[in-house]
Formats: structure tokens, C-alpha cells, sequence
């Protein structure tokens, strides 16, 4: 059995007297989509944050990644190891141009900190012809993404993700603020995942957006994992019934779906 | 007409060129205002201003606060703001002139003088990002407790330069090149090229503009906006202390009140040069001519016949039109 690219053990997180996550325990496989479901204020956001090494979990969590236990992890470190994610429309920084947003974080130098703006720009350049769609003359990799629309700022963030060989792509409610045939784009994009044999995790509220997308769902209810189910073993029907249903008592009664 | 343009298709009239206009608006608008200023002191006073001697005396006064304000134009990109530079400049000279005096080794107190003004540059720094006080808050407070701290210790005497005079250290920092050039302008050009290239071509920089157009996103995507943060307040720091030294060279002694009446000249100058306050953009080049505008001011309106009473009535006309117009200028063409 392939080992999951991502695994997490026993995961609390708390901010002061808040219990955000309790003995969470949750893993990804290559070549799977997990859509990860849940309340306002269940724990998603932290659960991928802790994924991302932007938060660290309380002590006695362990994170493993292709099997191999990883301590301390930070942002620098994760997607050193493949994590990648595409959050909401607001994770572009408006005035900066289109490649210093690809490169965000991650800057082309060498050993002194400079900057290799003309390979940046390069690659920029290919991946908004390639990737992107843009055609035209006039957007450029110097263009400030203020200038740009919802899609094709959407478009950047998730280029960024791509670019640098994901393993990993969290994608963190990627369809908010995008019109339809933009939302269309990004499940599509979802879709392909498992076919590149990677990873992804796909947070959003829409249940009709995840449910055709990925192969597993887990629900998260108030810091606990609520629930698993394999799409195969739910239909769209029964599933929006049982978040009903969590959304009322916090618990599922249904069969826990098996594990991969 | 909306549905259409909602993916890839270029919004119509956006030439490379018109695009370069745009990204570069402010630092020509700044350039436009500094050759009118120019022009209008020049007709009022030609004989004054087709001659060398007043631009030398702009290229020895202006650095004082325009090095400080090259500087400073970093930490305001990162959406940030320092106050208490004034103060740093103060507290690190007392520390030059207390080891000059207590040594009399000039390169013990010089290193000391600027390690003073790093660390205190750095304390704001990590005040602000650590503990989490807004800077404005932070520095009104260093900036009362450094001159405190001058005051306590000084009982206000000065202390006399004298025996810089004829260092090596007073040539290289307020002397003449080529008998004509004030130092301190070579440093400040030099100050200019550093910051530009840290700004424009360091990774620093890049994390300087991230972490002051969108925080947040910098931290997720691995920006250490608080080490970013920290650095330039530590460097604003450093160079506080370093035009501390500059003024204090000029007229061969060390002040208590040293950096008082700068505070306002170097904020001008950032902000005027097209910096937000909000962060995330700012350029050096718009800092350095702005200062220079603001450097120019007192003597041309002197030079052209006017009572020097209205300096600061034009001070206030020219930034409150410059930002007014550079707001509106920016809003039309994003």
C-alpha cells in the first residue's frame, strides 16, 4: 500500500482557552481529492493551516509526510516538501506585479538575496501564455494584478501553486468571488489532479462544487472529525441529509466510510 | 459587456507604453513638480539660481534629513511609520561624543554610535511586531524616552566635535569633493543607490512591498513579515544615527536637541515622493527628488525676494496639492 502524502495524528490545536481542533486524524493518498466540509468555525481553516506549517499543533499531534514523521513544520518547509495552496481572491498582493505574486515567498536569488528578475519574469511570461490564457500584448509579467479581473487573479493563484511541483494542492474555498464559467475553470482544474498522481484537499461551502470533484469527503463538526465516506458509498441526496444532520446533533450516524 | 470580459481578454487601450506611464505615474508627476519649483525660482531670481553656489548649499543641508528619509521611505512601504528617528539620532550621537571624549578613538565610538542606533531601530521593531503595538503608538513612546534619555544624562550641554576636524572621518563625511561636492550628498547618492537596489533587486525588498500591500497573504505564502519588519526599522535606525553624525560633523559639535525640526521635513519627503501611508508601494526615486523640493523651498523662497515667514505656508501648499493630485492621479488610471 502507497503510503498517504500526507498523514496527521492525533491533532489538537487550541488558542488560548479555545479548542480549535481535538484528536483530529486525517490523511491524504496520492492521486485523491479529499473534500473537506464543515461549519463556519468547525476547524477547516486550521486543519489546512497546520498542514500548510502555518500554525503548529499542540504538543502529542504528530504530521507525516510520504510516511516520514516531520517536526516543526513551518510555511518555508511544507512546501519545501510539495504543500501548495491556492486561498481566497485576497492572497494576491494587489499592487505588486504578476510575477512577484507567482513568486511570492519564494523569490528566484542567489546566495546574497539577489533578486534574477529576468528569469522570473521569464517564466511568468510562459506560464500566463501556457497557463493562463493571456494572449495579449499588453498584459504583461510587470502588470499589477490590481488591474485585473476576479478570474484572472484566480488564475495567478492557482498557477502559483502549480508551478512549483506540487504534491500537495490545497485549494481554500478557490471558487468565492468568481463568476460561473471562472467557478467552472477551477473544477475542472480540481478534476485533473488525481490524473497528475497528486494530492489535493478542497475546502469550500458549496457542496454541489465539491461533491462532483473529489473521491473522499471528511466532515469536520466543532474541532472532531464528524465523518468519512467515499463518494462511491454516498449519493449527492444522502450526503447533504447527513450534514444536515451534523449541523444539528454534531454527530453522523452512517457507516464511516472505509478508508483508502 | 460584462459577461464578456470576465476571463483573459486585455482591457482595451493598454500599451506597453501607456502601461509604463501608468506604473511609473508618480515618479514623473514628482519630476514635473520639481522642474516647475525650479522654473518658478529661476524666473523669480535668476541670478541666484543659474550660479553654483545655492545648489551647493542644497547638496550640504538636504542630506541631513534626506539620507534619513531614504530610509524611512522602506519601513513606510512595509506599512509601517517611525517617529522616534529624531530621538535615535540624538542617543547615538550622545554615544559617538561620550566615547570620543572618554577614549579618543573615533572608529571605537563611530562602530558604537552605529550599533546604538541599529539596536534602538531594532527594539521599535520588535516592540511593534513582537508584542504587537502599533508603531505610531511605539515610536511616539522610544522617540520621548531617548531624547529623556539625553536629557537626563546630558543636563543639556553639548559637546564640542573639535577634535574631528582634522580626522580623516570629518573629510570623508562632511568634507569636499573636489572642493565642491559636500560628502554627506555623495553619501546620500550612495544611500540612494543601496536602497534602491535592496528595494528593487533583494529579496528584501520584495518582502518589503509584500509585507505592506497584503500581510497576510506574505505569511501564508513564507514572507517573515516580522523579520522584515524588524530589519527596517533596524536599518532606519542605522541610518538615523548616521545622519546624526553628518549634522553633528557639519558644525563640529554634538547638539542635545540634534534631530529636532527633522521630523517633519524627512516624513514630507516620503510621503511626497509618492510613498502610501498604506503601504505596499513607494519608490526611492520619488523620495530623493521630493526631498530635495523640500530642501530647496526655504532657500528659493528667501532667494526670490520673499520674507522667509512664508516657507512653511508653501511647505504646506505644495505636499497637501502634490498627495491631493497624486490620490486622484492614482485612482483614475488603477
Amino acid at each position: 500500500m502507497t503510503e498517504p502524502t500526507v498523514r496527521l495524528v492525533n491533532i489538537s490545536k487550541s488558542f488560548g482557552e479555545v479548542k480549535s481542533l481535538e484528536n483530529v486524524n486525517f490523511e491524504v493518498y496520492p492521486g485523491e481529492v479529499v473534500g473537506l466540509l464543515g461549519d463556519n468555525g468547525a476547524g477547516k481553516s486550521t486543519l489546512i493551516k497546520i498542514i500548510t506549517g502555518y500554525h503548529q499543533p499542540d504538543p502529542g499531534g504528530e504530521i507525516y509526510f510520504h510516511g516520514k514523521k516531520v517536526e516543526n513544520l513551518t510555511v518555508p518547509k511544507a512546501r519545501a516538501l510539495g504543500v501548495e495552496t491556492v486561498y481566497q481572491e485576497k492572497a494576491l498582493a494587489d499592487d505588486q506585479s504578476v510575477w512577484r505574486n507567482i513568486f511570492m515567498g519564494r523569490e528566484i536569488a542567489n546566495r546574497l538575496g539577489f533578486l534574477d528578475i529576468k528569469q522570473m519574469r521569464a517564466v511568468t511570461q510562459r506560464l500566463m501564455t501556457e497557463h493562463m490564457g493571456f494572449t495579449s500584448k499588453a498584459v504583461n509579467p510587470d502588470t499589477p494584478v490590481r488591474t485585473m479581473s476576479g478570474g484572472e487573479r484566480q488564475g495567478i493563484a492557482i498557477t502559483r501553486a502549480l508551478y512549483f511541483e506540487a504534491e500537495l494542492i490545497i485549494l481554500d474555498e478557490p471558487t468565492m468571488a468568481l463568476s460561473l464559467s471562472e467557478t467552472r475553470k477551477v473544477l475542472d482544474f480540481i478534476a485533473n489532479i488525481p490524473k497528475a498522481g497528486k494530492a489535493g484537499i478542497f475546502i469550500d461551502h458549496n457542496i454541489f462544487h465539491v461533491y462532483p470533484v473529489v473521491d473522499r469527503i471528511v466532515v469536520l463538526d466543532r474541532g472532531r472529525v464528524a465523518g468519512e465516506f467515499r463518494k462511491a458509498d454516498v449519493s449527492l441526496e444522502e450526503l447533504i441529509d447527513r450534514l444536515y444532520q451534523v449541523a444539528r446533533t454534531g454527530r453522523l450516524e452512517a457507516a464511516r466510510g472505509g478508508k483508502a | 459587456m460584462t459577461a464578456e470580459r470576465v476571463s483573459t481578454v486585455a482591457k482595451p487601450g493598454r500599451s506597453p507604453f501607456t502601461l509604463w506611464l501608468r506604473t511609473h505615474a508618480l515618479q514623473i508627476g514628482i519630476t514635473i513638480v520639481a522642474i516647475g519649483i525650479w522654473a518658478i525660482f529661476a524666473i523669480g531670481s535668476p541670478q541666484t539660481f543659474f550660479r553654483g553656489n545655492i545648489y551647493q548649499a542644497f547638496m550640504s543641508t538636504t542630506p541631513f534629513f534626506g539620507i534619513m528619509a531614504l530610509w524611512l521611505t522602506l519601513v513606510v512601504i512595509t506599512g509601517e511609520i517611525d517617529l522616534s528617528f529624531p530621538s535615535i539620532m540624538t542617543i547615538s550621537m550622545w554615544v559617538f561624543a561620550t566615547v570620543m571624549m572618554a577614549t579618543g578613538n573615533l572608529a571605537v565610538a563611530l562602530v558604537l554610535m552605529l550599533l546604538m542606533g541599529l539596536s534602538a531601530g531594532m527594539l521599535n521593531g520588535i516592540i511593534i511586531t513582537k508584542v504587537g503595538v502599533p508603531s505610531l503608538v511605539v515610536t511616539i513612546g522610544t522617540s520621548f524616552f531617548w531624547r529623556g534619555m539625553v536629557k537626563v544624562l546630558t543636563g543639556g550641554t553639548g559637546t564640542s566635535l573639535l577634535p574631528m576636524r582634522d580626522t580623516i572621518f570629518y573629510e570623508l563625511f562632511v568634507g569636499r569633493l573636489f572642493g565642491f561636492i559636500p560628502m554627506q550628498m555623495v553619501w546620500m547618492a550612495l544611500f540612494a543607490i543601496l536602497c534602491w537596489v535592496l528595494l528593487n533587486r533583494h529579496r528584501l525588498g520584495a518582502h518589503i512591498y509584500l509585507t505592506g500591500d497584503n500581510a497576510d497573504s506574505a505569511r501564508l505564502m513564507g514572507v517573515d513579515v516580522d523579520r522584515t519588519k524588524i530589519i527596517v526599522f533596524g536599518l532606519a535606525g542605522f541610518s538615523a544615527a548616521f545622519a546624526g553624525l553628518v549634522a553633528s560633523l557639519e558644525v563640529t559639535y554634538y547638539w542635545p536637541t540634534l534631530g529636532e525640526g527633522y521630523l517633519l521635513n524627512t516624513l514630507s519627503s516620503v510621503f511626497l515622493g509618492g510613498t502610501s501611508v498604506f503601504g505596499g508601494t513607494g519608490t526611492i526615486y520619488g523620495t530623493f527628488v521630493a526631498s530635495f523640493i523640500i530642501g530647496a523651498i526655504n532657500a528659493g523662497i528667501v532667494a526670490i525676494g520673499m520674507s522667509g515667514f512664508w516657507t512653511e505656508l508653501i511647505y504646506g501648499l505644495i505636499i497637501v496639492l502634490s498627495v491631493v493630485t497624486q490620490t486622484i492621479v492614482g485612482r483614475r488610471i488603477k
